[in-house]
């Protein structure tokens, strides 16, 4: 893995004041991100806008595809192509983007999506919150496979993330997803964005041995394997098609088990690496509130309030919602009395931390449909009821 | 002693498929790997570098073909060849991003991105392999399966309207437009080379036998027999207006090169617009146009003293 510094073309360093979305296309840019194809959704265009404008300045390319389905189809031929690239769309755009997102996990392409959530289904709220979309990120193309995921709750993190997920999509040659949402992307707040020399970017592992050598793949259930770009001469096949270390269709049993076993350990494998999450007294604390992206910003406030009426609480924010922190609530369920999970969702990673807990806590599920945040008055409910 | 020589056989076109992966899948009589043969040939008539050469395609017969040709290829997902290739043309403007698929990858669920690339005058070159069936899924109609004929999925004959594809790609954009049958090879092959040379968004239709499941199914004989038809009813025309280029069930095919034309590519425009609001800053992206290297060569030039050309 090669770390260097940022690209100084790409960063706009100092303090600003911009919104999720805006925060994201300069995260995008840091990390070097010089490729976006998009397609217009509220409420992620501004990541867009912000990309087109930014790109003549910093050497990058933006294009508007037809469609969601071209966008996430032009990221792969941009990758491959040598780009590190990214796109930005919400619950309707996703729903489109899934058949290739299959493609981009299978031929094993970095690139970045991010998601500003909205309610659904369907065109459902497109200019309000949500968190809708945590399941499909990790299941919604079909087959059996393995994602990375981060939540931001601020824009702040937005920019953080983003240079994050590039950073993984590199290492472990897998799409990352920002599962951020109207809230987050349209709440302006300051972001400081750092020079250039403190940016920590990985660059992407090009093979640069022999050309009988090379071969795209390696399934050996770890990231890291050194891929190639159109015009350097090796010549490379990619397929979706179950396929072997050259990329040429073998379609057995035998062989799916291999590149299955691969594409979901190398994320597995190395989930200790991968998450971060942000933990809050949970020593002694009696009951644990657990959230993610702009729910957890809610729950601070509950959390103060169940502490001022003397409980024992502590908060558990998921940075990396997947892989799923498992071994954490397995070990937390046997500690604590009760598991509190808000979500702008009817319940969705609550079902995660259900399994994980296996009986061991209650686990209480504070579910609220899309379009606005919490009242940190329920999750306070949830709470005080939790512990009795 | 009755000792064989070693002889070493080395085929054609080797180096430019990958022989290593040969058999291939299609059926004997399919035109596919008719188009594939030209396409082979072109790449060494042409002299363009191998190393900087993609291949993209979509999913179906045709859609394998990128597994065969000894290039960077990319075997994608059903209809989405087009916009892979646009990204993978943008991602690195040095390459020569060849797409080729089939009829229902290309216009039936690719449709929109077929129009769209040809509209941004992207700089690929498209080769729709069209032999008016699903083959892959066992013989469905197609945008282009002429009306009447039967199809697995309009068995009692196909009332719906086909596409006529120069008309389409004309209409969209296309800078160069041609349409040939697998009988004329030396057409094909040339028409590629020349698609090859062109900046801008070329398409190249051939029409092609499906032996297996369009020949039996419309009692049209084997592939044999399919040559002959477009021996007898192929009609060379230049230059023809594309909106005269619709195929009937078992009629005349009008071939030729039908449009040849220039105009700037998605990413002169770009450059261009650029340029123009951004000033010297701007650095181009990509290959410069030729209009601009011709400009900064007159720079280069008139800085050296030499007079203007």
């Amino acid at each position: 893995m090669n770390i260097v510094a940022a690209d100084p073309k790409g960063v706009d360093a100092g303090p600003h004041f911009m919104d999720g979305d805006h925060a994201i296309a300069e995260g995008a840019l840091a990390a070097g991100c010089r490729f976006f194809a998009g397609y217009p959704i509220t409420p992620s265009t501004e990541t867009a806008e912000r990309f087109a404008e930014r790109a003549p300045e910093v050497g990058a390319l933006f294009i508007q595809m037809e469609d969601e389905i071209a966008s996430i189809a032009a990221l792969i031929g941009g990758a491959w192509g040598g780009q590190k690239v990214m796109t930005v769309t919400s619950g309707p755009g996703f729903s489109l983007m899934l058949e290739n997102i299959g493609l981009a996990v299978m031929t094993e392409t970095p690139m970045v999506i991010a998601n500003v959530q909205r309610g659904g289904p369907s065109t459902g709220l497109p200019t309000l919150t949500a968190q809708q979309d945590m399941m499909q990120v990790r299941f919604g193309s079909h087959g059996d496979y393995n994602i990375i995921a981060l939540s931001p709750d601020s824009p702040q993190e937005c920019f953080d993330l983003t240079i994050e997920a590039f950073n993984l999509s590199e290492i472990y040659r897998v799409p990352v997803f920002i599962m951020t949402d109207e809230t987050v992307g349209h709440m302006h707040e300051k972001v400081v964005v750092p020079p250039a020399s403190e940016i920590k970017v990985v660059e992407r592992n090009l093979f640069k041995g022999p050309k009988e050598d090379f071969r795209p793949y390696g399934f050996d259930s770890q990231g890291g394997h050194p891929m190639t770009r159109a015009g350097d001469g090796y010549r490379f096949h990619i397929t979706g098609l179950t396929h072997n270390e050259r990329g040429y269709p073998v379609m057995t049993p035998e062989q799916n088990k291999i590149v299955l076993t691969h594409l979901i350990e190398k994320i597995n494998g190395n989930a200790d690496k991968i998450i971060r999450v942000e933990e809050d007294e949970l020593e002694g604390a009696e009951v644990v509130v657990m959230s993610y992206g702009i729910t957890s910003r809610i729950a601070v406030r509950a959390v103060q309030e169940a502490r001022k009426k003397g409980i024992k609480v502590g908060s558990l924010r998921l940075i990396t919602v997947w892989p799923f922190c498992e071994q954490k609530i397995r070990d937390l369920s046997s500690k604590v009395k009760a598991i509190v999970m808000p979500e702008i969702n009817y319940g969705q990673i609550v079902r995660e931390v259900e399994r994980c807990a296996a009986g061991r806590c209650k686990v209480v599920s504070v579910n609220h449909c899309g379009g606005a945040v919490h009242d940190p008055m329920v999750i306070l409910k949830a709470i005080e009821e939790a512990c009795q | 002693m009755n000792q064989k020589a070693e002889v070493e056989i080395k085929a054609p076109l080797a180096g430019v498929l990958r022989s290593e992966r040969m058999p291939h899948i299609w059926c004997p009589g399919c035109g596919i790997g008719s188009v594939v043969t030209c396409f082979a040939e072109a790449t060494k008539r042409s002299k363009l570098d191998h190393d900087k050469l993609a291949v993209v395609s979509g999913i179906g017969c045709s859609g394998r073909v990128a597994g065969y040709v000894n290039f960077d290829s990319l075997h994608t997902t059903h209809g989405r060849a087009i916009p892979v290739a646009t990204g993978l043309k943008l991602a690195n403007p040095d390459l020569k991003v060849v797409v080729i698929s089939g009829d229902g990858d290309l216009t039936g669920i690719g449709g929109n991105h077929f129009i769209h690339a040809a509209r941004r005058n992207m700089d690929i070159v498209v080769i729709c392999i069209n032999n008016f069936t699903y083959g892959m899924t066992g013989g469905q109609v197609t945008p282009t399966t002429p009306t009447s004929a039967n199809a697995s999925t309009t068995p009692y004959g196909n009332y719906e309207y086909p596409f006529s594809l120069p008309f389409l790609a004309d209409a969209a954009g296309a800078t160069y437009v041609a349409r040939w049958t697998s009988l004329h090879s030396r057409n094909i092959t040339q028409s590629i080379e020349e698609a090859f040379q062109k900046r801008g968004f070329s398409f190249i239709e051939v029409i092609t036998p499906c032996t297996t499941l369009y020949l039996r199914r419309n009692r049209l004989g084997d592939g044999v027999d399919t040559l002959q038809y477009y021996q007898n009813n192929a009609v060379l025309k230049h230059g023809a207006d594309t909106r005269e280029t619709a195929i009937d069930f078992q009629g005349k095919i009008i071939i030729g090169k039908f449009v040849d034309r220039e105009k700037p590519t998605y990413l002169d425009s770009a450059n261009r617009c650029n340029t123009k609001f951004i000033g010297d800053d701007y650095q181009l992206y990509g290959k410069t146009p030729p209009e601009k290297e011709a400009e900064e060569a007159a720079k280069a030039a008139a800085a050296a003293g030499a007079p203007p050309a």
